[in-house]
C-alpha cells in the first residue's frame, strides 16, 4: 500500500533508530512535524536558532558516536545552518540534515523562502541532493544515513521539497543501499602496514601523533595498549586529545600552535613519526619545510585524500585507526625508548606548562581549569573558541572517561554552548561543563531558553575578561597593542585614554542577569579560592543550566604560542 | 615527485544527475586547482555520463585531486588517461569574416595544410571545421589570429578521449 512522503520519512527514522530529532519548523517542514506530533518514540528538540540546532545536533553526536539529526525549513532556516554544516564537515561529525524545500513546481522561481541550499552547501557536506521523485525517497534517506554514518563521516544535506513530502509512494525503507560511487574503506593492506611497522621499529626516536580519528573509530583503548607494548611516546592534536589519559606514562602533550613545549620539540626531533587519524592541519605543522624535518612519517587516515595533502608521507596506509593498531598490535615488541623517553621528560621539566601567576587578587584561567578536574573528573568538556578553549586543551585533563568536544577544523565561535546542550540531550546521565568566553557564549546566548526548556543542566563556566581574547593577543604581540574591535564591553578599544561615562554599566551583558531572566543559576567568581566552591554549587543543579561567571584579567595571555606559518620549533614561552 | 607544471587528462565516470557537473567543477575552483578544459556527455548507459578532464598541474596536486574526485560519491570511477594510449580529438569551429580574395584563398591553403573541412562558405567568410588534437587546434588558433587579426571567431568543444585498443598512442 502506498503512503505519503511525510510517513516514509518517520518510517525511515524509526528505522534508523533515531530517538531525537532538533527542528527548528516552517512552512516548507510543517507537513513533517504534523506526522512526528502522531509519533511516539522521537523526542524533538527546539532550539532558538538553525545554526545553535545543527551545533547541538554535533553535540549529540559527539557525545553518543549516533548521527546528529536535524529538521529545518527552506530559505533562511536551510541558509542559517550553513556555518554548523562546514564545522562538522571539518571535524568529522555525523550529521543527517533535512531541509523543506518549496515545491517542485515553483523551484527556480525566486519562490518565497526559496534557496538552492544543495547548490550552497556543496563544498562543506560529504553528500547532498535534492529529492526529486517520491519513489526515490526512501532510497535517498537511507543513502543519507549510511553516507553520513560510514567511512570517514560528515554532514549529508536531504533537501525535501514540499510535494514530495505529500504525495502517495511505495511505504518500503531499504535496509541495504548499494552506492556505486561510495565506497569506504573496510580492510587495511597488510603489507602496507607491515611496511609501517618495520619502519617504526627502525626509529631511535619515534613518535606517535594521535588526532581525532582515534576517538572517531573509537580506537582509544589499542592506542594505549599499543604505545604501551611498543614503549613509544604519544603526541596529541586538539581534536585527539583524551585518546591516551594525560597523566599516562607515555603521553608527551598537545603538539601545534598552543602545544606543549616538549610536544612540539619532540615531533620536530622524532626519527619516525607515526600519524593516526590527522590531516596535518597548518595549526599543527606550522611552517611545512621544517615539520618533523628528520622524521619518516608514516600516515594512517581512513580517507585516501587526506594522505600526502599538506605533508607528503614516506609511507600511506589506508585503513581505520582501530583496524589498523589493532593488527598491528599483534606484532607489537618493546622497543629501546627509555633514553628518547627521558629526553622528552627533560624538555617537559625546563618548560612545563604553567601560567605566569598575576597579582594575588586576579582570577588566574589556569586556577579555573584545575578547579573544573577537581570537580569533574569525569565527563564531557565542551568548549568554544578562543583563548578559554586553547587554556581547556592546555590543562582540561582528559583521558577515556572524560573527553573534550571542541571545534578544531573550524574554529566557530558560537559553537561550545549548543554542542554541551545537544552533548547533554544525548547523555543525559554525563557531567557535561561548557567552557566558553563571553564572546563566543553571546553568540548563540538565546539557547538559554532551549536549556531551559528542555530541562538541560549543563555547567557553563563563562571566562568573561570583556574583550575578544584571542584577537586581543595577537594584537598585543603583533600589532602594537592597537585594540581595534576586540572589546566587547566599551564603546572603543580597552585601552582608550577616555574616562567611561560613571553611569556606563558595569558589565554588558550582566550575564547573571541573563541567567536570571531565564530561569537559570548564575555564580559570579572574581576569586582563586573561590572557583571550587562555585563549581561545587554548579554542579548540584539538576534541573537548569548555571552560568558560573569568572571575571578574568584581558592581559592574560595563551602561552606557549608558536606565531601562524612559524616552524613549531620557534615558540614564544613567555 | 615531479614539481614541473604539465597538462594531465582524466576521465570521469559519473552519475548522471543534476547538480554533478556544478560539483566536479566546483572542487576545480574550490580548491584553485587548475582545470585547463571540461567536457561531460552521455555514455553508452542512460544513468552515466562521462566527462574528460585536462588540468594544469604538478604530480602532487595531481594525486591529490584524483583522490578528491574519487572521495566524491557521485563519481564512480577516476581514469589516469596521462601515461596511457588514447585516442583524443578536440573539435573546434573557426569563423573567418571580412576576406578578400587572397584572404579566402590563404584560408583555403591553411585548411589543405592542417587538413580541416571548410564547412561552410559565403561571399567574403567562411567556416572551418577542425576535429584534430588540442595541440593541433592551439596551432591553428594561433596561426588564424596572426594572419587574420580580429576577423576569427573561434568555438572549441575541449578534448574528448578513450582508451585505445592497440597499444600505439594516437594522441
Amino acid at each position: 500500500m502506498d503512503i505519503t512522503g511525510r510517513k516514509l520519512f518517520v518510517k525511515a527514522l524509526l528505522e534508523e533508530g533515531v530517538d531525537t530529532i532538533f527542528a527548528y519548523p516552517g512552512g516548507m517542514i510543517v507537513d513533517l512535524l504534523d506526522e512526528l506530533y502522531k509519533t511516539e518514540g522521537i523526542r524533538v528538540i527546539l532550539p532558538r536558532h538553525e545554526q545553535a540546532l545543527v551545533h547541538e545536533a554535533e553535540g549529540y553526536a559527539r557525545a553518543t558516536g549516533k548521527p546528529g539529526v536535524c529538521l529545518v525549513t527552506s530559505g533562511p532556516g536551510a541558509t542559517n545552518t550553513i556555518t554548523a554544516i562546514a564545522d562538522a564537515h571539518y571535524d568529522s561529525v555525523p550529521l543527517v540534515i533535512f531541509t523543506g524545500q518549496v515545491p517542485q513546481g515553483l523551484i527556480g522561481n525566486d519562490a518565497f523562502q526559496e534557496v538552492d541550499i544543495v547548490g550552497m552547501t556543496r563544498s562543506i557536506v560529504k553528500y547532498g541532493y535534492t529529492v526529486r521523485d517520491r519513489k526515490a525517497l526512501g532510497e535517498k534517506i537511507k543513502m543519507a544515513f549510511h553516507i553520513a554514518t560510514t567511512g570517514k563521516p560528515g554532514p549529508v544535506l536531504l533537501d525535501i521539497p514540499k510535494d514530495i513530502q505529500t504525495t502517495s509512494g511505495p511505504s518500503e525503507y531499504p535496509d541495504y543501499v548499494a552506492i556505486r560511487g561510495y565506497k569506504p574503506n573496510e580492510s587495511v593492506h597488510i603489507g602496507q602496514l607491515k611496511k609501517a611497522y618495520k619502519l617504526l621499529k627502525s626509529a631511535k626516536h619515534p613518535i606517535i601523533l594521535a588526532g581525532g580519528g582515534i576517538h572517531v573509530s573509537g580506537a582509544e583503548k589499542e592506542l594505549v595498549t599499543f604505545a604501551e607494548k611498543m614503549n613509544i611516546p604519544v603526541v596529541t592534536t586538539i581534536m585527539g586529545k583524551g585518546s591516551i589519559p594525560e597523566n599516562h606514562p607515555l603521553y608527551v602533550g598537545n603538539s601545534g600552535m598552543h602545544g606543549r613545549f616538549a610536544a612540539n620539540i619532540a615531533v620536530t626531533e622524532c626519527d619516525v613519526l607515526l600519524s593516526i587519524g590527522t590531516r596535518f592541519n597548518d595549526r599543527i605543522t606550522g611552517d611545512l619545510n621544517e615539520f618533523a624535518p628528520h622524521a619518516k612519517i608514516i600516515h594512517v587516515d581512513v580517507d585516501t585524500a587526506s594522505i600526502s595533502r599538506n605533508v607528503v608521507v614516506d609511507i600511506p596506509v589506508v585503513s581505520d585507526a582501530k583496524l589498523a593498531l589493532s593488527k598491528m598490535i599483534d606484532w607489537a615488541e618493546p622497543m629501546k625508548t627509555d633514553k628518547w623517553l627521558a629526553e622528552i621528560k627533560q624538555w617537559n621539566e625546563e618548560h612545563p606548562l604553567s601560567m605566569p601567576q598575576g597579582k594575588s587578587h586576579e582570577l588566574s584561567p589556569q586556577c579555573i581549569m584545575e578547579g573544573i578536574n577537581e570537580v569533574f573528573p569525569k565527563g564531557i568538556v565542551v568548549t568554544d573558541v578562543g583563548q578559554h578553549q586553547m587554556w581547556a586543551t592546555q590543562y582540561i585533563k582528559c583521558g577515556h572517561d572524560k573527553k573534550m568536544v571542541t571545534s578544531g577544523g573550524l574554529g566557530t565561535m558560537g559553537f561550545g554552548f549548543p554542542a554541551a546542550i545537544g552533548a547533554k540531550i544525548g547523555a543525559p546521565k554525563k557531567d557535561i561543563i561548557c567552557i566558553t568566553g563571553d564572546g563566543g557564549f553571546q553568540m548563540n546566548m538565546q539557547e538559554m531558553a532551549t536549556a531551559i526548556c528542555e530541562h538541560v543542566p549543563i555547567v557553563i563556566c563563562l571566562i568573561n575578561n570583556e574583550n575578544l581574547g584571542m584577537v586581543r593577543q595577537m594584537q598585543q604581540l603583533f600589532y602594537g597593542k592597537r585594540y581595534e574591535a576586540v572589546s566587547l564591553r566599551k564603546r572603543v578599544g580597552m585601552d582608550t585614554p577616555k574616562p567611561l561615562d560613571p553611569n556606563y554599566p558595569e558589565y554588558v551583558p550582566d550575564f547573571m542577569g541573563i541567567a536570571a531572566s531565564y530561569g537559570a543559576y548564575g555564580i559570579r567568581v572574581t576569586k582563586n579560592e573561590d572557583v571550587i566552591a562555585a563549581l561545587k554549587e554548579a554542579k548540584k543543579h539538576k534541573d537548569a543550566p548555571t552560568i558560573v561567571e569568572f571575571i578574568v584579567s584581558a592581559d592574560e595571555l595563551v602561552l606557549p604560542m608558536v606565531k601562524g606559518g612559524n616552524p613549531m620549533s620557534e615558540m614564544i614561552l613567555k | 615527485m615531479d614539481h614541473t607544471m604539465k597538462n594531465r587528462f582524466i576521465a570521469l565516470y559519473v552519475e548522471n544527475d543534476v547538480g554533478v557537473l556544478a560539483k566536479v567543477s566546483g572542487l576545480f575552483s574550490g580548491k584553485s586547482y587548475n582545470l585547463q578544459s571540461l567536457t561531460v556527455g552521455m555514455t553508452e548507459r542512460d544513468d552515466v555520463s562521462r566527462m574528460t578532464i585536462c588540468v594544469s598541474s604538478d604530480d602532487v596536486t595531481f594525486e591529490q585531486i584524483k583522490k578528491q574526485l574519487n572521495s566524491m560519491v557521485e563519481v564512480i570511477k577516476v581514469l589516469d588517461l596521462t601515461c596511457v594510449p588514447v585516442c583524443m580529438k578536440e573539435i573546434l569551429y573557426a569563423k573567418i569574416k571580412d576576406l578578400d580574395h587572397d584572404g579566402m584563398d590563404a584560408v583555403f591553403r591553411i585548411a589543405e595544410t592542417f587538413r580541416v573541412r571548410v564547412k561552410d562558405i559565403g561571399i567574403d567568410c567562411l567556416i572551418l571545421e577542425c576535429m584534430q588534437t588540442e595541440r593541433k587546434n592551439n596551432e591553428l588558433v594561433a596561426l588564424l589570429k596572426r594572419q587574420f587579426h580580429n576577423k576569427v571567431e573561434i568555438v572549441r568543444g575541449g578534448p574528448v578521449a578513450i582508451e585505445s585498443i592497440s597499444t600505439t598512442d594516437s594522441k
